[in-house]
């Protein structure tokens, strides 16, 4: 059963490298996290049995939240090995500039019922970048890389997950990150109510201003 | 005695963002002739913000002096004064800023205000010779990882509370050591960091990008507290965490953005396992390692007379009018016509 035939270095990542492999004639993604010599032994192998085991588990609850992820073959823990479908398709980093106005609006309000959805079933996705989002040839937009992630209900951690796409907009898409950002709450909206996401945009803004540096802190000088 | 070309441009930086008060002095070609600094030490505790302002409006005349001084410049052949107006602590700001309009007005010459957080970043191109890098800005201040882009530095992770300084900082004070003339309190962590050998399992915060620090603090300050674990061994461990986790965002912004540079500046990059750990995230990243020379990590003046150099030569001057201090001037709200 553990028959998987590594192929190619599809990418590597910072904390993962991802290969492309055949599995039972099937094309599969082994996402392995490989020791990272940089850190102390004992911290590296707590870090990646952590992630290696809670990654699959917040996939599968983003898949029963009704949001597109890659279906979980193979885990193994021991080489910090998780074995996975291949989704055909592009990072939304890649595509997003080059979209026309309505194309990238489009975009935009389904990433945000995407995000909505695995927040209204308690998954934090922890690394909400552009990067981590495929748009498959079919159409159907996946989220990937839950590594970072966790099960909470909690405000905060909402709200840091939004906070950390708001960002990652602002540097890696800053000519369209306003209107970008404006798109992903739209469909949060949508999905959550007004009510709701009004909170969490409050608490993104409250988020933002614990930062260094912010402007709107103004409480003192 | 170096005879100056009379054709030769100067300018003299002020930095006073935080505890130091440093005056540095460039050639406009990037030839630091001096680099002065005078620290404030509290007699406990953290950086009380008034009190380090007096101190530097105490020291500023003898920082002036020796500057010139060793440069071999007169005031009179300066072209330019370049001071930090922000990010940092309103008083000392206010002190630097105080000192730097005095100057120019009574020179007569152009005034200049520079970014803080982007005099690290570009001292650091200078002294290295890096052109584009992905830049790790870590100080008792800040913690940032930024690269530029379209005209500004952007900000692709940074710390979602404390700085790394200030951790270490904080940590050492809550452990009784002292700080001493020339050895910051970093630098007294990293010493006994190199006598632990039990790792502590801590905290370890990686939201993205972004990194959060205060938990850590919490959680090992808690354990020096127990006395379960020997100072060494939580000076090392803490290290060990905090450092993990700014090499870890790095690593994720070095992949994000496919930089061919990393660049280490601020204060903490005088820390040799910090270097080591990013020397070899570079590497695999196929990477070359850039690190501000130690003269030049801690906050200092000439980075700003340097920052100021770049952005007179691009059409920038502050009119005195202008020039009020700006004490959250966030790094990615500074247009940066030099850089291409």
């Amino acid at each position: 059963m553990g028959e998987v035939t590594l192929t190619k270095l599809l990418r590597k990542g910072a904390e993962a490298s991802l290969f492309l492999a055949d599995w039972h004639g099937r094309r599969v993604v082994v996402k392995t996290r490989l020791p990272k010599k940089y850190r102390p032994e004992k911290l590296d192998l707590t870090i990646r049995s952590y992630r290696t085991i809670h990654e699959p588990q917040l996939m599968h609850e983003a898949k029963a939240a009704g949001v597109p992820t890659p279906t979980i073959f193979m885990v193994d823990v021991k080489n910090a090995a998780i074995t996975m479908e291949f989704v055909e398709g592009k990072q939304v980093k890649q595509l997003l500039d080059g979209l026309p106005k309505t194309e990238r609006h489009d975009l935009c309000v389904r990433i945000g019922e995407l995000i909505a959805k695995l927040h209204s079933h308690g998954v934090i996705h922890g690394d909400l970048t552009t990067s981590n989002m495929i748009l498959s040839s079919e159409g159907r937009l996946f989220m990937v890389d839950f590594g970072l992630g966790e099960k909470s209900n909690e405000r905060e951690a909402q709200g840091v997950d939004l906070h950390l796409l708001k960002r990652a907009l602002q540097s890696t898409h800053y000519q369209f990150a306003e209107e970008c950002f404006h798109d992903v709450l739209k469909g949060y909206m949508a999905v959550l109510g007004a009510d709701a996401a009004e909170r969490i945009l409050e608490k993104v803004k409250e988020i933002e201003k614990r930062g260094r540096y912010i402007a709107e802190r103004k409480q003192d000088s | 005695m170096v005879a100056h070309k009379t054709s030769e441009r100067y300018c003299l930086g002020i930095e006073s963002t935080a505890d130091d008060f440093g005056v540095g002095i460039s050639t406009f070609n990037g030839k630091i002739l001096a680099n002065i600094s005078n620290g404030y030490i509290p007699k406990e505790g953290g950086i009380h913000p008034r009190e380090a302002a007096r101190h530097h409006a105490e020291v500023a005349d003898a920082v002036l002096a020796e500057a010139l001084a060793k440069a071999e410049v007169k005031a009179k052949d300066l072209t330019l004064i370049a001071f930090s107006q922000g990010p940092g602590l309103g008083p000392c700001l206010r002190t630097g800023a105080t000192v730097a309009r005095a100057l120019a007005s009574y020179l007569n010459i152009p005034l200049v205000g520079v970014n803080h957080s982007v005099g690290h970043i570009e001292i650091g191109k200078l002294k290295t010779g890096a052109k584009d890098p992905l830049t790790l800005y870590v100080s008792g201040g800040n913690t940032m990882v930024t690269a530029y882009a379209s005209g500004r530095y952007r900000v692709f992770g940074e710390t979602l509370d404390i700085a790394l300084g200030n951790c270490l900082d904080v940590f050492a004070r809550e452990a009784g050591l002292k700080h001493k003339k020339g050895v910051p309190l970093g630098a007294a962590v990293e010493q006994l960091a190199q006598h632990g050998k039990e790792l502590v399992l801590l905290p370890y915060v990686v939201k993205g990008m972004d990194l959060s620090l205060s938990g850590l603090l919490t959680a090992a300050t808690t354990a020096l507290k127990k006395g379960n674990c020997s100072l060494e061994d939580l000076c090392y461990s803490l290290q060990e965490h905090a450092f993990s986790m700014v090499t870890e965002v790095t690593e994720r912004a070095l992949a994000h953005t496919e930089k061919k540079e990393v660049l280490l500046t601020g204060g903490v990059a005088a820390n040799k396992r910090l270097q080591d750990m990013l020397k070899f995230i570079a590497g695999e990243h196929d990477a070359t390692f850039n690190v501000v020379p130690r003269a030049f990590a801690a906050d200092n003046g000439a980075m700003i007379a340097w920052t100021g150099i770049l952005a007179y030569t691009h059409g920038l001057v502050t009119p005195v009018e202008e020039s009020f201090v700006r004490v959250r001037w966030r790094v990615d709200r500074v247009d940066v016509p030099w850089v291409k």
